[in-house]
């Protein structure tokens, strides 16, 4: 039981991971239905920011909570600013000009910092206890975070002005351009959120992983293959993803290794987009968000 | 550019190639001629992603997948099987049929361009973190242990008629270059057939290519296992070249490179590719060289600066150039013409009056 317990929680740790590095490629994808592929290094940045001013004194909760979105967000708004502008309609270029960002992130912050991990913090809570059976108490953590934050956004979408001119500019573009609504500002906004929501993620899972250059390339395969197979409605979409491909990924390393965990979600997420090419929400929850 | 004068760019091509492929080991050192065959297997890679995104308009960003399973193919071959022939054969054998494999679920899926290319480079960073994690000796294939993190050292090559005769490393470069000759002929005879053409068309309008009656799937499915065959062969001749073959062909990085490859070069040609690779082998290892500018760094700058200003690579916008300066110059010398005629004419006029 307490076995079941502790594999359980395991397996929504890792559904909740999902959600978590991919909340933020979603958001742009399904708004500009382009895949950002520096998203694995706003995760790393966010890290870093989290990791380089805890280690200047700052409050890991302040560190953790406003700064790692606030500066990832600021730069998400840069880079829209300064390349993806250019770009729109462009979906190949896009998606080539991203890469060179990731590229050059990459190369920044290797030069700034060093090729080896930064000095690491320690995960601000201690481990917990089901039975016998420890489990880390900040992945609870994590979880429970998760959750908040996909309720805030679904708020965010279903309640707000923003939501409602950013769920038309989804809907039609087009057709909201004509109504009036500066398509352009919404998908910059759209684009610095969906940063922001890239470096709050990163920021969590820096005192997990650790930081590292090139620690983007450990998330970006499994959240491209979650936003992907979820399809373009952003929280559905990258919820139902995530729990079949995190379930799928979590079963198959308890039984078989995680080796075998990572290839049963690419092989899953493969056969799935056989059948669905648009993704879940492509095919089921259509209209929902 | 007309037909006589790209049969003249043929033949030039071809007679360079036959010049690298007998002067190189005559003139330069061992390790020059080391280097330099590495290069070649890598403009292979090239050509192999210039042949499915220039002319099959298929965005595969992970073409790595199956060079590195060429590589990894032909090892476990080679160390099984002991003739390095039959090795090669094998490795070509196996990366297209994962071709198959993905191309089967990606084409027939009738995924869209941007799919495609974010799935193909999931593959490759799935490989390789999971290649990554197979160091124990519980991972092995016949007697090749496929050695996680530090991979397989690739037996030495040998001759297909006698095993126990190796190739030396100068003998080594004349296999890679006749192999890039054959390959890079190869491809620009397949641009010529009626399969290329059609896969062209796909590139240039897939509907209208499927309103005309062709099964768009299975010309993007060919073209894909062609591809992929290709980057097997180049991966069978990098873990030669190298001695070794490791995880981080997988990588982020690697995959990377052969997309800037052929951006560099162009999209659309068959040679810009191949001049794209060797150019920025060279290039790659001289910032190799130094600690002042990052090479992630300036690959980046060059890809943003590429797809900003130069979309079409260096080759076709030279050619556009050069066709445009020679169709003014000729214009200018064909109205020079004209004028000079209608002069004469007049003269002839005033003449007869």
């Amino acid at each position: 039981m307490d076995l079941f317990a502790s594999l359980g929680l395991q397996i929504i740790y890792g559904i909740a991971n999902l959600v978590l590095i991919s909340i933020g490629l979603a958001v742009i994808f399904g708004m500009m239905r382009v895949i950002n592929l520096a998203h694995g290094e706003f995760l790393m940045l966010g890290g870093y920011t989290v990791i380089v001013s805890t280690n200047n004194g700052v409050n890991i909760w302040v560190a953790m909570f406003i700064l790692a979105p606030l500066i990832v967000g600021i730069i998400g708004l840069i880079v829209e600013w300064t390349l993806i502008r250019f770009l729109y309609g462009r979906m190949v270029d896009t998606l080539l000009a991203t890469w060179g960002l990731s590229l050059f992130f990459i190369g920044l912050i290797t030069t700034i910092f060093g090729a080896q991990t930064e000095t690491t913090i320690a995960p601000p809570f201690g481990p917990i206890f089901i039975g016998e059976y420890s489990s880390s108490g900040y992945e609870l953590f994590l979880i429970i975070i998760t959750i908040l934050l996909v309720i805030l956004l679904y708020l965010l979408l279903r309640y707000t002005k923003l939501g409602l001119l950013a769920r038309g500019t989804m809907q039609s573009a087009e057709m909201a351009a004509a109504l009036g609504i500066s398509t352009q500002r919404i998908y910059s906004t759209t684009f610095g959120i969906g940063a922001a929501l890239s470096g709050f993620a990163g920021g969590l899972l820096a005192p997990v992983t650790g930081v590292l250059p090139t620690i983007g390339a450990v998330y970006i395969g499994k959240a491209f293959i979650t936003v992907i197979s979820g399809g373009t409605a952003i929280l559905a979409g990258t919820s139902s993803a995530s729990f079949l491909l995190g379930g799928i990924n979590g079963i198959v390393s308890f039984v078989v290794g995680p080796t075998m965990g990572e290839v049963a979600l690419l092989l899953f997420a493969i056969v799935l987009l056989r059948l669905m090419p648009r993704g879940i929400t492509g095919h089921f929850f259509k209209r929902s968000l | 550019m007309k037909r006589s004068q790209e049969t003249n760019a043929l033949i030039l091509i071809g007679i360079i190639g036959l010049v690298t492929l007998f002067g190189v080991p005559l003139t330069l050192d061992l390790y020059s001629v080391i280097s330099l065959t590495t290069a070649v297997s890598l403009a292979i890679l090239a050509l192999s992603l210039g042949l499915i995104w220039g002319f099959g308009g298929i965005l595969c960003f992970g073409q790595t997948v199956f060079f590195g399973i060429g590589g990894y193919a032909y090892a476990i071959a080679a160390l099984n099987l002991g003739g390095s022939a039959v090795a090669i054969i094998v490795a070509v054998l196996v990366a297209a049929a994962a071709a198959v494999f993905l191309g089967y679920f990606m084409f027939y899926g009738r995924l869209s361009d941007v799919y495609l290319a974010v799935i193909t480079l999931t593959v490759t960073l799935i490989l390789y973190s999971v290649i990554r994690r197979t160091s124990g000796p519980e991972y092995k294939i016949g007697i090749a242990k496929i050695g996680g993190f530090n991979g397989i050292n690739v037996p030495p090559i040998n001759y297909p008629w006698d095993v126990n005769k190796f190739l030396y490393p100068e003998d080594f470069f004349y296999v890679a270059m006749v192999a890039l000759l054959v390959t890079y002929f190869f491809c620009v005879w397949l641009t010529k057939t009626h399969f290329g053409r059609v896969s062209e068309s796909i590139r240039e309008n897939e509907v209208r290519t499927e309103l005309l009656g062709y099964d768009v799937r299975i010309y993007k499915l060919c073209m894909f296992t062609i591809g992929g065959a290709i980057a097997g062969l180049a991966g069978t001749m990098f873990a030669n070249s190298i001695g070794r073959i490791t995880p981080d062909v997988f990588n982020l990085y690697n995959a990377a490179l052969t997309i800037i490859w052929v951006i560099i070069g162009g999209r659309g040609t068959l040679i810009g590719p191949v001049l794209g690779a060797l150019i920025f082998f060279y290039i790659t290892s001289l910032l190799g060289q130094q600690n002042v500018v990052n090479i992630n760094l300036f690959l980046g700058l060059v890809l943003i600066i590429f797809v900003l200003v130069v979309p079409k690579g260096i080759v076709p916008s030279l050619v556009q150039i050069w066709v445009r300066r020679r169709s003014r110059r000729l214009t200018a010398h064909s109205a020079r013409r004209m004028r000079r005629r209608g002069r004469s004419r007049v003269t002839e006029v005033a003449v007869e009056e």
